[in-house]
């Protein structure tokens, strides 16, 4: 399963990084780095709903706040 | 505001701007003769002795600025009817000279050039005469002048000379692009090729961003252009040009800076690889240093390559104030990561090409670097990423000994003293351009400001840490 985080300017600036590094944390504290593939782009075109993620075709609209709750129950149960 | 520093410039950006707006309307075919009178519609002369030189002139210009002439692999070329043909007679004894008694001029020259004619006024013979110009340097009237043309003062690596005609001539073997002839002849008969129809035509084949996605790839001395508007009025801009996306080469400059920083505490002694006419001077006049030019990408190529490696289909294009680029982004090694290279003057006629105003534009948010990466645009900022990231990678055994070099003449010192054994440190910053890429000849506006506004930008970066700014990136 791929995850695409935003990394464009305007997603950075709302915490793109904490996220990336939060999910990378989590993938790696669940044992999953051989089933989920994170990854990122520059720029979804859809800036005002940053931290801009997608997963199977999904989009979702993140912040280093919530990326544990998303992680939990969006990615684990879909696994 | 001003946009620009000299005519010459403001010349060739209503040239580029005639040949943008033509080509979005895809009208180029049909009107390309018709740009000079488009320039000029009267029938006298702006520049030139008469309307017929000037509208050929201007007709030449529009060859270049489509891509020049596809047979000369340099993208620096020469307009020999452009060319004045400066006088050249080397050293010149002015009417200041008082014909006075100490004679320093006489003591100081080596090749005994000097001698004085009845009124004891200073005469200097052509031919013994090595254009040293101590004498010039000596004299207390500062009556010895020094004529040189002006394109050939600018290049430091003695790559133009005059042809038998008398126009200005380029050896291809020596140039290394830097542009500096581009910005200094005064009548404009040097210019670098453009690219810009390349990159109308990969916006517009992308059918806005449908069937691929077009991506700015834009160098941090951007911070110092535009000063007219604000920066996130600019990224506004490009969007509205039609690229998908805007990113920072500093964030490639923050992955070379850690990457470089290995790679010297590996070999011990390095040179630089971001300025890519640095890189070609190596190349073309010290093949003996090549083994120490470091074997990282550039911070465009590097950009460039991880914009690809997100999105495979991806077109970039690097926006910056360096006509060098437009050769490096040929090479081999870069090209599968570059499309094209546009100058901020491009880019400005670009703009301007469009019925949008950048000043009534909404801001859009810049900020994928770090303040390290950012100030790569300036001498000395390549340095102090470096320093940051030994630091920022724990490496506590190297003692790092940088020689700044800004400018191809102290490229030229350190290279020299370091082939004489003199200990130069162990580290190269080798920028062309003097002050560094601020000073780039495809700049709008060159100043002392624009390293304040360089810094500035970099200590708005959202990422502090090198490290931060590469982590960024998944």
């Amino acid at each position: 399963m791929k995850i695409t985080v935003c990394i464009g300017s305007s997603c950075h600036l709302k915490g793109a990084r904490q996220v990336v590094e939060e999910l990378q944390y989590l993938v790696a504290k669940n044992n999953l780095k051989d089933k989920i593939e994170l990854a990122g782009t520059f720029c979804m075109g859809n800036c005002q709903n940053g931290v801009c993620v997608t997963m199977n075709n999904k989009n979702y609209s993140l912040s280093p706040t919530n990326t544990k709750t998303f992680f939990e129950e969006e990615v684990l149960t879909q696994i | 505001m001003k946009k620009f520093d000299t005519n010459v410039q403001w010349i060739k950006y209503n040239v580029l701007k005639e040949v943008a707006s033509l080509a979005w309307d895809n009208k180029l075919f049909d009107s390309l003769l018709d740009i000079p009178t488009r320039i000029n519609p009267t029938k006298k002369p702006i520049n030139r002795c008469c309307i017929y030189k000037e509208r050929v002139i201007i007709q030449e210009r529009v060859k270049i600025a489509i891509g020049g002439n596809k047979q000369n692999r340099n993208v620096i070329e020469v307009i020999d009817i452009a060319c004045d043909e400066c006088p050249v007679s080397g050293m010149e004894v002015t009417s200041a000279c008082r014909g006075c008694l100490a004679k320093h001029c006489q003591t100081v020259c080596p090749k005994g050039a000097i001698s004085f004619d009845a009124n004891s006024r200073a005469v200097i013979d052509q031919e013994k005469c090595i254009e040293c110009g101590l004498c010039t340097k000596v004299c207390p009237y500062g009556a010895i002048r020094q004529n040189k043309r002006p394109c050939e003062s600018a290049c430091q690596v003695g790559a133009i000379h005059m042809s038998k005609d008398k126009t200005a001539e380029i050896d291809n073997e020596k140039c290394i692009a830097c542009g500096a002839c581009v910005y200094q002849c005064p009548f404009g008969a040097i210019m670098d090729k453009s690219y810009i129809l390349d990159v109308i035509d990969l916006i517009q084949r992308s059918q806005n961003n449908s069937k691929y996605k077009v991506y700015a790839a834009v160098a941090p001395s951007i911070s110092s252009q535009f000063s007219y508007v604000k920066l996130g009025q600019v990224i506004s801009g490009l969007k509205e040009l039609g690229f998908h996306s805007v990113v920072e080469v500093a964030l490639g400059a923050d992955m070379v800076a850690d990457l470089e920083t290995k790679e010297l505490v590996e070999k011990g002694f390095l040179t630089s690889s971001c300025c890519p006419a640095f890189v070609d001077f190596i190349h073309k006049f010290h093949r003996d240093m090549l083994e120490h030019v470091s074997h990282n990408l550039s911070p465009m190529a590097m950009i460039g390559k991880t914009i690809k490696e997100m999105d495979p289909s991806a077109k970039v294009i690097f926006i910056g104030p360096c006509t060098a680029k437009k050769m490096e982004f040929q090479k081999e090694t870069v090209s599968p990561y570059i499309d094209s290279v546009l100058t901020f003057e491009e880019l400005q006629a670009l703009f301007d090409s469009k019925p949008f105003e950048l000043s009534s534009l909404e801001e859009t948010p810049l900020d994928n670097a770090s303040y390290y990466g950012r100030i790569f645009a300036r001498s000395g900022g390549l340095t102090d990423a470096i320093k940051e990231a030994i630091v920022e990678n724990h490496i506590d055994d190297f003692t790092f000994k940088p020689a700044i070099c800004s400018g191809i003449a102290e490229i030229k010192m350190a290279i020299l003293k370091y082939k004489k054994g003199i200990d130069i440190g162990n580290f190269i910053e080798g920028m062309a351009c003097v002050n560094g890429c601020i000073n780039g000849a495809g700049c709008l506006t060159h100043g002392p400001k624009n390293k304040i506004e360089v810094d500035k930008y970099g200590m708005q970066a959202h990422e502090k840490t090198i490290k931060e700014a590469i982590s960024t990136m998944p």
